[in-house]
């Protein structure tokens, strides 16, 4: 019975879902892993990258982390090409809003903005919701750092760290018990580099069976800081990675819980 | 016809305005505000035809209070209320322009006080202080010998009261009336007139 709702993402079922929606949602999690930090200098985005084929030519700098403006960048989880589409409209808006008020755009409302586009499609007859979850992080002068997930749905929330994709619930988890938050939780924020080891630490946690040796490949490591008053964005190069991997290794063996 | 001067100080910004509404040779009121309220923390000194100066800033000031209601109450800077003036000045040029000339002043945390000057074709520059209208020719080496660092309120209302005796003794238009307004960390504030507004 269920099926005939199945094929309109637009028609409430009887029991009030919408099924293309959710499937769409259920997709996204078997996507590569994204996870967000945000750390007391800045923030960090670690993703996983899937390497299909040895044939495959690798990526050059890049395979899923986005600048989307001087201030702002995104992780993709799920359908690459729905993502360039999305990621398109939100270049756009962030220059639009340049443009118009000759400052940059704040981050929210550049979230909002892709949000609302992605909504949309799960509201007009005949479209296919984008099968895209986004991570984004992104400065403004009046919030400082921010990170934000984002659904198929158009929902979208604001954290100090979350995960996406494939295994999200199991790296929530190690997050919820590694990241500090409440009372105490200005103090002991992590920097830039605690974080960086964390997000590998959930990495490896959710990309079960990974053996370090390889791991510098199938690991995207983006750091978003600030320098001289700009935002500086850094994807970590392959040598810098292995090294946080490294750094994160020789924790976990002295620790003694390899 | 108009007369829109404006001085900054430390920590706000002071506008001036004359009260005339005319046109041709004809006086309609001596009590008119040129001066709107375009946010808690910002102001533009109008000179123009009434027709335009009313259109131009109702439609800024409902654009500016539109983007803080979409947005969570996120207040837009003073200069991007500028930049957005600016643009649709710019815009309206090559359509119908909006024959305004304006002063614009605005107070944030961050940068303090500051001062737009626009002309209707779409120039804009941030300055310390400026006129519209023939007072241009009038003040200006009032502002160059008196204006410095550091001034406070004071001193910025001294400078435009003397701004306001000279079009009085000099300009051959006769304009009875100013308005005098400041907007600085507490906001808006009207100093004085010479003619109430709110009459009929």
């Amino acid at each position: 019975m269920a099926r005939r709702y199945d094929s309109s993402t637009t028609t409430f079922s009887p029991e009030g879902r919408l099924h293309q929606v959710e499937y769409a949602i259920e997709a996204i999690n078997n996507a590569g892993t994204c996870v967000g930090i945000l750390a007391k200098d800045g923030i960090v985005m670690a993703s996983e990258r899937r390497i299909t084929s040895g044939l495959l030519a690798p990526a050059k700098v890049s395979e899923k982390t986005y600048q989307l403006c001087k201030h702002a960048a995104c992780n993709v989880a799920g359908l690459t090409a729905d993502a360039n589409i999305l990621i398109d409209q939100a270049r756009l808006r962030a220059g639009r809003y340049q443009y118009q008020y000759q400052e940059p755009i704040p981050v929210e409302q550049l979230v909002e903005y892709v949000c609302n586009y992605k909504q949309f499609y799960t509201q007009r007859g005949g479209l296919r919701p984008f099968g895209v979850a986004f991570l984004f992080a992104g400065y403004d002068e009046h919030h400082g750092f921010q990170l934000y997930q984002s659904d198929p749905s158009g929902n979208y929330s604001g954290w100090k760290a979350t995960v996406i994709g494939a295994n999200n619930q199991a790296g929530k988890s190690l997050l919820k018990t590694e990241y500090k938050t409440g009372e105490e939780a200005e103090e002991s924020i992590p920097d830039l580099q605690e974080a960086l080891k964390l997000a590998v630490k959930v990495l490896n946690k959710t990309m079960d069976g990974t053996t370090s040796a390889a791991a510098a490949e199938k690991m995207e490591l983006y750091t978003m800081s600030m320098e001289d008053g700009e935002c500086a964005h850094n994807i970590l190069n392959k040598v810098e990675a292995q090294k946080v991997i490294d750094a994160v290794e020789a924790e976990s063996a002295s620790a003694g819980d390899s | 016809m108009d007369t829109v001067v404006g001085v900054c100080y430390e920590g706000g910004v002071v506008i001036a305005a004359d009260q005339s509404n005319g046109r041709s040779i004809l006086t309609y009121q001596t009590n008119l505000d040129k001066i709107a309220k375009l946010s808690s923390h910002s102001m533009m000194g109008v000179s123009g035809p009434n027709c335009d100066l009313v259109n131009f800033t109702q439609y800024v000031a409902k654009n500016i209070n539109l983007y803080e209601l979409s947005n969570d109450g996120t207040k837009l800077s003073t200069k991007a209320q500028a930049n957005f003036a600016r643009g649709e000045l710019a815009t309206a040029l090559r359509k119908g322009p909006f024959q305004v000339n304006v002063l614009l002043a605005g107070y944030d945390d961050k940068t303090k006080g500051s001062l737009y000057h626009l002309d209707y074709m779409g120039a804009m520059q941030k300055v310390k202080y400026g006129a519209q209208g023939y007072a241009q020719y009038f003040v200006s080496s009032i502002f160059d010998k008196d204006c410095t660092e550091n001034m406070t309120e004071e001193d910025a209302v001294k400078i435009v009261e003397k701004c306001i005796k000279e079009i009085h003794t000099r300009f051959l238009m006769s304009q009875p009336n100013f308005i005098i307004k400041k907007v600085d960390k507490d906001g808006v504030k009207v100093l004085s007139f010479d003619a109430d507004p709110a009459d009929t």
